[in-house]
């Protein structure tokens, strides 16, 4: 219950809201009739919303503490729901239809907007599970990784521009340059760790932009490349709504990939070297692990999909300038991978989905969307700072077990 | 085996040895001996690489090994229990021992060993899906040396086994260093702060004093030796 300690406590945060917000709700200037406007009642309505929402959070914080300890004095293993998910095969192979159904149905149902959108939070997807390796796997903070998704989409309009190269030949090759490109920045960087690492890749990041953006003989500058051609399917002639819906299904196709190859990487001994070396490195080479290339084959494995996703980005767009490689697309791509649950392939795609269709359905109440999405964030890692959905590997099984007792 | 001969070591400007010559022959238990911060533990990171020795040489089986890269030297069949015992706490217990053998290939030796590991551990078995950070001091002692086993080491280097353990559990390590030297003729090179403990069960050992070796015999006479006694034993 409400002590007088919690409701003094929760008066104090009414308070300091209230004169936080002071300058803006409260006063109006008003230049034209050079009068000020004093609006008290929103000072009331802050205060009172704050005195409330501290109760609630309160409240939460609480909630959170008692489930802890109880994990704490639990002998048995919390599963998590998503890890159920994954694991009950009863629930697994119907949801599995059931989504891989409505991705189907999704672009004839929703109108061709709606499958736009799906297409970028695909992307997302993609580039997320690619950041996963570095960040997630490898704990390996990339605050740059959008040059690498730069470099793909770069490599697609120039190729194509100069030599006319289409694009299923520049797919692989703008992955290959994204690799190259993750291992060109990997070997200087990779004494680094935590901070210094992330400093010095988010400086790699904007020397790229600004590359692009200044050496207007090489990338045409600020005014970017147009006219990039869209997909083609074997010279057949598609309409705008078609090539949509044609990119939308190589989406899907090129998701489903990422998600085989990660998955599989995560189950092999590199994957559970970078996880390894994530958590102690001086282990890891007493062990033999090879430092430098363990760590060079995370960067450039997770560059590599950075690369893809640029070109498929480039084909969509039909249009690419260096103003759609800045930093806060680094971040998106971060928060997406922090969001959803480092290291979980499942919570990477609940993470794209919900920061990147959560915006698009915010516009409805367009003007405090930022303000909604910025408290939501907050909100998630204060209360479950692992992540929308926590890791669940499939952990290595050794076999010939039967002459012992398994431990439940 | 395993020869050192002055060997400096550095960290940034700060010499941490200051020629150091170690000579182990195979099927032996070496002890190295001393207190606090003479080098002990730099001793083992040079001799695996993970803190490369700025002047001298370490030959392992006549192979000069100081200038090679720490993965290369688990290789040629020498490997490290690290200090502080430093297991993996995300990865199984299983995983932890797989990663042991990272450099290995062959599938069905690795079972085999795998299986020898939980016979000599039968704790590690039970455990073997259980993360590595949820085991016991003693567990993950245990576990952190059969990780190093786990590489099919010839010369096995231990830093600090009994590290932070009760008594009881300390005695089992010991015996079964013990058992690894006489089983499979692993050399094995001891670094200990207990002292009493490491020259018990060493044939020779080595006493080190600010980065320098000052004394060396075998173990008995280092244990009835009146200095080492006072220095060393308490006694």
């Amino acid at each position: 219950m409400a002590t007088l300690d919690e409701i003094k406590k929760s008066a104090l945060a009414s308070l300091w809201f209230m004169f936080l917000t002071f300058p803006i709700m409260v006063i109006r200037v008003n230049t034209v009739e050079n009068e000020i406007e004093w609006r008290w009642t929103n000072l009331l309505f802050i205060g009172i919303g704050s005195f409330i929402l501290s109760f609630v959070w309160r409240y939460m914080i609480k909630r959170k503490e008692i489930g802890a300890k109880e994990a704490d004095e639990s002998t048995d293993i919390k599963v998590s729901l998503g890890q159920r998910l994954q694991e009950d095969r009863r629930i697994y192979m119907p949801a599995l239809v059931f989504i891989s159904i409505c991705a189907i149905a999704f672009p004839f149902v929703f109108s061709m907007y709606q499958t736009n959108i799906m297409i970028t939070a695909l992307m997302y997807v993609i580039l997320g599970l690619g950041l996963n390796i570095v960040v997630g796997l490898a704990g390996l903070l990339d605050l740059g990784y959008v040059a690498f998704y730069a470099v793909g989409a770069y490599s697609y309009a120039l190729l194509n521009y100069h030599w006319g190269l289409g694009f299923w030949t520049v797919l692989p090759i703008g992955a290959a340059l994204g690799a190259l490109t993750g291992i060109i920045l990997g070997f200087p960087v990779l004494r680094l760790r935590g901070d210094y690492l992330a400093i010095v890749t988010l400086g790699f990041g904007e020397i790229i932009r600004l590359i692009l953006e200044n050496w207007n003989a090489f990338s045409f500058g600020p005014s970017g490349i147009a006219n990039i051609p869209r997909p083609g399917l074997f010279g057949i002639e598609l309409s705008l709504h078609q090539n949509i819906i044609y990119l939308y299904f190589l989406m899907i196709a090129l998701t489903i990939f990422t998600i085989f190859v990660v998955n599989r990487l995560q189950a092999s001994r590199i994957g559970r070297a970078w996880i390894a070396l994530r958590e102690d490195e001086i282990a890891c080479q007493a062990m033999g692990v090879d430092k430098t290339k363990t760590k060079l084959t995370a960067f450039a494995l997770g560059a590599t999909w950075a690369g893809m996703g640029g070109v498929v980005f480039a084909a969509k767009t039909t249009f690419i300038n260096p103003a759609s490689f800045t930093i806060w697309e680094s971040i998106i791509i971060l928060c997406v991978v922090v969001l959803g649950g480092m290291g979980s392939i499942i919570g990477v795609i609940f993470g794209a989905g919900f920061l990147i269709l959560l915006p698009e359905y915010l516009r409805a109440v367009s003007e405090y969307r930022m303000l909604v999405f910025g408290a939501v964030l907050v909100a998630m890692m204060v209360f479950r700072p692992g992540g929308l959905i926590s890791t669940s590997r499939s952990p290595y099984e050794f076999e010939k077990a039967e002459n012992s007792k398994r431990n439940a | 085996m395993l020869k050192l001969s002055n060997i400096k070591t550095y960290y940034g400007n700060i010499q941490a040895l200051k020629g150091v010559s170690i000579e182990v022959s195979e099927g032996e238990i070496i002890t190295l001996i001393g207190a606090n911060g003479a080098g002990k533990t730099t001793t083992l990171m040079s001799i695996s690489g993970i803190v490369p020795p700025r002047s001298g040489e370490i030959l392992f089986e006549d192979t000069p090994i100081h200038n090679l890269p720490g993965s290369d030297i688990v290789a040629l069949g020498l490997s490290q229990v690290p200090e502080g015992r430093r297991i993996f706490p995300y990865l199984t217990v299983a995983e932890n021992l797989d990663m042991g053998a990272f450099l290995r290939k062959d599938t069905a030796g690795i079972k085999e060993d795998m299986e020898y590991i939980f016979d000599l551990f039968p704790i590690l078995a039970e455990r073997r899906n259980q993360a590595g950070g949820t085991l016991s001091g003693g567990e993950q002692q245990m576990l952190a040396i059969s990780r190093a086993l786990m590489a099919k080491p010839r010369l096995l280097l231990l830093d600090e086994p009994s590290l932070g353990l009760a008594p009881l559990v300390v005695k089992q390590i010991f015996n079964i260093i013990r058992k690894i030297n006489s089983e499979h003729n692993t050399t094995i090179f001891l670094v200990e702060q207990n002292a009493n403990m490491a020259l018990k069960i060493a044939h020779r050992g080595y006493v080190m004093e600010n980065g320098k070796i000052t004394l060396t015999d075998t173990a008995s006479s280092l244990l009835a030796n009146d200095e080492v006694r006072k220095a060393y034993l308490g006694i």
